[in-house]
């Protein structure tokens, strides 16, 4: 217990010799499980929409930014307890997250949800058995319609989940399961699709209003010189703005 | 790494496999392993220090002790590891951070709650929030290790008050009829002797830290068990240079052979341990000993 104590002292007072000032680091949380919009890549970095966004924000809005990866389950209480600064993990803006964090203006237009099965299932939409990430507005949309949902930790177990049988089809952004859709040929997006969601936003903390305005500053001014929509059509996002 | 990974969609199987088995994300699950290690070997030390402090002042005379002692022990045994994992921490996290907020910050007014936010000021921040990754990492690591042995530290401190009610009660005795005071007593018979009766219980502790090690993604600190995960999951080629189906089945079971071995071999030196251990007690094992001698 001593050595802990010891440990924990020494690591504060190195902490504190570092200069302190008002965000001079910015660490942007993100998933890292989502591609396109947030992934690993083969070397190990996240990569993505997402990451050449976050960092051409930061650019502009003279901001020197650190990536961090963070489940997804615990990400708002960390960002609220103050272990990250920002969320940029394709969280889309939704009344009951904005009750706890604020988010910036959207920064892809509301996405349609599709659904992905296996090639040949007859999928019942009412009384089926529909896969979805835990905490996204896809389980939060399932949970309300008539169909049983099964929720995942990772998008990628949802995939594996319809896979294996244990469920019918899976309910996710339009944009990750396309390259899923188009490159397996035993999996296909459905017909129907559900329009769900405001955009994804960035998530700050409440008390957080100046970071807030500089991104979103930073977001409009990509808006408005087409780079936003650059991005969203190099990694297959949705319709631009 | 290897020069000729430039393009590995026109390698062949097994110079394919050099590539994709030493990628940038691969070396992160090799360091895993040994922040895995790390982990263990700093935790379990502390976790029987903190269960030796525990079964001590729960045995003690001095009744507040004994009640904080008693209380550790069964508030901590009762709540679930995973709830434990995902709140305490931050619960923690947020005590040191308040502390240093009140010693560094007086002159702040503000409430520290803001709404759902926990704010301190900025010099309070643990690691500050301009600090390097590494420092946060090792932070996120030390939180860790401190919440790993407080919560097997309670399982440590069971085992160990009931390895020390376990000595015979007549060579305490004898020990005061020589003359010993309580302290000697305790440090001389009390516990040299406890450490056979608690070995079982102990060893059971570490098998089972061993295999809690994946709580550690809990804490934002990425195990064995994550990377496998991350890097088994069916990959499309459009976001990597190796894509591949489903793998995880294999990635877990390369996990399972390592956690195997691993136990395997903590269970040799554990019996060597006992071997040591049970050497010149007065139990069966070591009344065997003492006859094959």
């Amino acid at each position: 217990m001593k050595s802990i104590l010891l440990g924990t002292a020494a690591l504060a007072i190195t902490a504190s010799v570092a200069f302190a000032g008002s965000h001079s680091v910015v660490r942007m949380g993100t998933e890292g499980a989502y591609p396109p919009y947030n992934f690993i890549n083969d070397a190990g970095e996240v990569d993505g929409f997402e990451r050449e966004l976050g960092d051409e924000l930061c650019a502009r809005a003279e901001l020197t930014c650190e990536w961090v990866t963070n489940e997804w389950d615990s990400i708002i209480p960390n960002l609220v307890s103050g272990n990250y600064d920002t969320i940029i993990a394709g969280m889309s803006i939704t009344a009951e997250r904005d009750e706890v964090i604020d988010f910036t203006q959207n920064y892809t237009q509301p996405d349609p949800s599709s659904y992905l099965a296996l090639d040949g299932t007859e999928v019942d939409f009412d009384g089926g058995v529909i896969a979805a990430q835990a905490n996204t507005i896809q389980a939060a949309f399932i949970a309300s319609s008539g169909a049983t949902l099964v929720e995942f930790a990772t998008p990628d177990e949802t995939i594996a989940a319809v896979r294996n049988g244990e469920a019918d089809a899976v309910l996710a952004d339009d944009a990750y399961l396309r390259p899923i859709a188009e490159e397996n040929a035993d999996l296909v997006l459905l017909d129907r699709q559900e329009l769900i969601g405001g955009g994804v936003g960035m998530g700050l903390r409440e008390s957080d209003t100046e970071l807030k305005d500089k991104f979103n500053a930073a977001i409009q001014s990509m808006k408005d010189d087409g780079s936003l929509n650059a991005l969203l059509e190099k990694w297959e996002i949705g319709p631009g703005f | 790494m290897f020069s000729f990974c430039v393009d590995p969609a026109s390698l062949d199987d097994l110079a394919w496999m050099a590539c994709y088995l030493t990628t940038g994300k691969h070396m992160a699950i090799y360091t895993s392993v040994f922040t895995v290690f790390l982990l263990l070997a700093i935790t379990a030390p502390t976790a029987l220090a903190f269960g030796f402090l525990g079964a001590s002042s729960a045995r003690s005379h001095f009744a507040p002790l004994s009640w904080i002692g008693k209380a550790y022990i069964a508030i901590v045994r009762g709540v679930p590891d995973i709830a434990f994992f995902l709140f305490f921490v931050i619960a923690l996290d947020q005590l040191f951070e308040w502390i240093r907020h009140e010693i560094k910050c007086p002159d702040w007014t503000d409430s520290i709650w803001q709404g759902n936010d926990f704010v301190v000021c900025d010099i309070a921040k643990l690691p500050l929030g301009n600090a390097p990754q590494w420092v946060h990492e090792t932070y996120g690591f030390f939180l860790a290790v401190l919440t790993f042995a407080i919560v097997f530290g309670a399982f440590a401190a069971n085992v160990l008050y009931g390895a020390m009610r376990a000595v015979p009660q007549n060579q305490l005795e004898t020990a005061e009829a020589y003359g010993m005071t309580r302290r000697q007593v305790f440090w001389r018979i009390l516990v040299p002797q406890m450490w056979v009766y608690a070995l079982p219980g102990l060893s059971n502790l570490w098998m089972v830290l061993i295999k809690a090690t994946p709580l550690l993604f809990l804490l934002g600190v990425e195990d064995i068990v994550y990377w496998a995960r991350e890097l088994g999951g069916a990959k499309t080629a459009r976001f990597t240079d190796y894509p591949h189906g489903d793998w995880r089945m294999w990635y877990f079971l390369a996990l399972l052979v390592f956690y195997l071995l691993f136990t395997r071999v903590s269970e040799i030196v554990l019996d060597k341990v006992m071997l040591r251990l049970t050497h010149g007690q007065a139990t069966l094992a070591g009344d065997a000993q003492r006859k094959a001698a």
